[in-house]
């Protein structure tokens, strides 16, 4: 799948509190959510942010709470990508499980600039950057994780398992 | 090669005679957590299966400790979704306003959680309960889902890192000051994906409670889980609690550690995080004098008796400063009882602090104590970040409940030694 979009770059640690902050969290409602998705980092993000834009950012994205209001919001505002230098386990496992894209790739997470457009292959896992040139390969996911988000998500998985075990 | 305590706890738990670091395992899970933010999405998650039942009522279970006493009609709306989920699938271990309490001081307090345990928690906390000897690790809620579905989850084995810590600890340095000096060491990603090991004789010397202070920050480092080998400390605090059978793991001597740090513990001061990141850990000496607007006292890192018997030492006969507000928080219902029986809430009041019921309230920004625009809060929970306490241009300070009581009285961030010299209880 081919994805191509503008860049919002953030730095490093972005914690969950800053995706989606807790005052917010009393709804599991995707678009409300949306509307205020890194909204203690950028306060008009939700506004500015198209469908298809990619967020980049550095090492440990997605830090803190366990929330997964934090990569619902993200879908929720039509980011259609995350590349970061590395990401927090708890979001990892979380943007894999509700089929969030997310790609391992400090050299691009480094190159890319705010407002640069790049085109992804999340198969492939390349990033091009079609302002300043640049090509960028992403680690590759375990296939056990490939298979979970080839299902389109782990409840997806688990339901085709227990099928099988039925 | 032997194998390190998380090791063996997830071989024995994906019915295997050895694990490996990086290796992926699928675990039988011995309880699953959720509270009331978590839930609701997991609620939706879980009846996409179409399941008519979880995979066993007695070992699911649901708190409402983030937004409750509900804040409002919302959250409101969040826990009844939660509370009718329970009703319905008949959850055994649903804890009700005026019977719950934070949910890791709740858990390891009704013996719910055991050594050897095998635990997933929609709760990037629940690593808490390592200071049992239990595997226990936060999830999302979609991983929760699935794990009410089929008793079971996936995980990469971890690599382990030991902490060793040496030495008698100074007056008023407790587990709190511990981890936050070994975060400011490693670092907020410093041991992501990994297992931290908490060794060494300042931890056999630290009550249960120190320990799971030290290991609910486990994750503020990136780590999976955080844990304690259990000893006869472990065994006088679970043996009257226990809910079910128990089993004591430990490290092989021949275990493999990525990284093996030592601390001379005794050289550690009383420690205060500043803003934005609990890495930013430094000793209370460097941050002398910062003047503060509200302290909180509590949360699931410092809530415990032990937490609340040290602030109420310092506050004992004094007075909270005109221009701090003090907010003590007990963990929990039974732990709100003693804190009355033994007089420390009327030494709170009388200080002129406010004493809530159990929540996690302004720890994560909920409710009960949201700073404004501008406000600096010194507070005993686990996170800094920017906006975490209320606006985004507040500030929260980290630190132990020492800390708290005597900055409490003095209105700025104040080493305990200058409100009550150097006799610690």
């Amino acid at each position: 799948m081919q994805v191509k979009g503008r860049v919002w770059k953030f730095g490093n640690d972005v914690d969950t509190d800053l995706i989606i902050p807790a005052r917010y969290l009393n709804t599991t409602d995707p678009a409300e959510l949306a509307a205020h998705c890194m909204e203690d980092a950028d306060p008009s993000f939700a506004k500015k942010v198209s469908a298809g834009d990619i967020i980049v950012a550095g090492k440990n994205f997605g830090c803190g709470s366990s929330r997964e209001h934090a990569p619902i919001a993200i879908k929720g505002s039509g980011v259609a990508c995350v590349i970061a230098g590395s990401f927090a386990r708890i979001f990892y496992r979380n943007a894999i499980n509700i089929g969030l894209p997310i790609l391992e790739a400090p050299e691009a997470a480094e190159a890319l600039q705010d407002g640069d457009i790049v085109e992804i292959d999340l198969g492939a896992g390349t990033i091009k950057n079609l302002t300043r040139q640049g090509l960028y390969q992403a680690a590759p996911f375990p296939s056990f994780m490939q298979e979970i988000m080839q299902a389109g998500g782990l409840i997806n998985y688990v339901r085709e398992r227990m099928k099988k075990h039925a | 090669m032997g194998m390190t305590i998380t090791e063996k706890i997830l071989a024995a738990h994906a019915g295997k005679e050895r694990v490996i670091p990086g290796e992926l395992i699928n675990c039988r899970l011995d309880l699953v957590l959720a509270n009331d933010i978590t839930a609701p999405v997991a609620i939706n998650e879980f009846e996409k299966l179409g399941m008519d039942r979880v995979f066993d009522p007695t070992r699911v279970v649901l708190v409402p400790d983030h937004f409750t006493p509900n804040k409002d009609i919302k959250s409101a709306e969040q826990s009844k979704l939660m509370r009718e989920f329970a009703r319905k699938f008949g959850i055994v271990n649903y804890f009700e306003v005026g019977r719950m309490g934070i949910e890791h001081c709740l858990l390891p307090e009704q013996g719910l959680v055991v050594p050897g345990d095998c635990v997933i928690g929609a709760d990037s906390h629940t690593c808490t309960y390592g200071a049992l000897g239990a595997f226990a690790t936060g999830v999302g809620s979609t991983d929760l889902a699935a794990g009410m579905a089929t008793g079971e989850c996936w995980f990469k084995v971890p690599e382990s890192m030991k902490f060793v810590f040496h030495g008698k600890l100074r007056p008023w340095v407790t587990g709190k000051d511990l981890i936050l000096h070994c975060i400011a060491d490693i670092g907020v990603d410093g041991a992501r994906y990994r297992s931290m090991e908490f060794t060494g004789d300042a931890i056999e010397a630290l009550s249960v409670e120190g320990r799971l202070t030290m290991c609910n920050m486990a994750i503020e480092a990136g780590a999976k889980n955080g844990i304690v080998p259990p000893d006869e400390k472990t065994e006088v605090y679970i043996k009257r609690r226990a809910k079910r059978p128990y089993r004591f793991y430990t490290s092989d001597p021949d275990a493999h550690y990525v990284e093996v740090r030592e601390y001379d513990a005794s050289l550690i001061e009383p420690q205060v995080a500043f803003p934005h990141l609990p890495e930013n850990a430094r000793p209370v000496s460097e941050a002398q004098g910062i003047a503060i607007d509200q302290v909180v006292i509590g949360s699931c890192t410092n809530g415990r008796i032990e937490d609340l018997r040290i602030a109420a030492y310092i506050l004992k006969g004094r007075k909270v400063h005109p221009n701090i507000r003090l907010i003590v928080i007990p963990g929990t219902q039974e732990i709100y009882l003693q804190a009355i029986r033994e007089g420390l809430l009327e030494i709170f009041v009388e200080a002129g602090g406010a004493v809530s019921t159990p929540t996690c309230g302004p720890c994560l920004g909920g409710h009960m104590g949201i700073l404004a625009k501008g406000e600096r809060a010194l507070a005993t929970t686990n996170r800094n970040f920017v906006g975490r306490m209320g606006h985004p241009e507040s500030e929260v300070y980290l630190a132990g409940p020492a800390v708290a009581a005597a900055s409490a009285v003095t209105g700025c961030i104040t080493h305990p030694k200058e409100v009550v010299g150097n006799y610690a209880g």
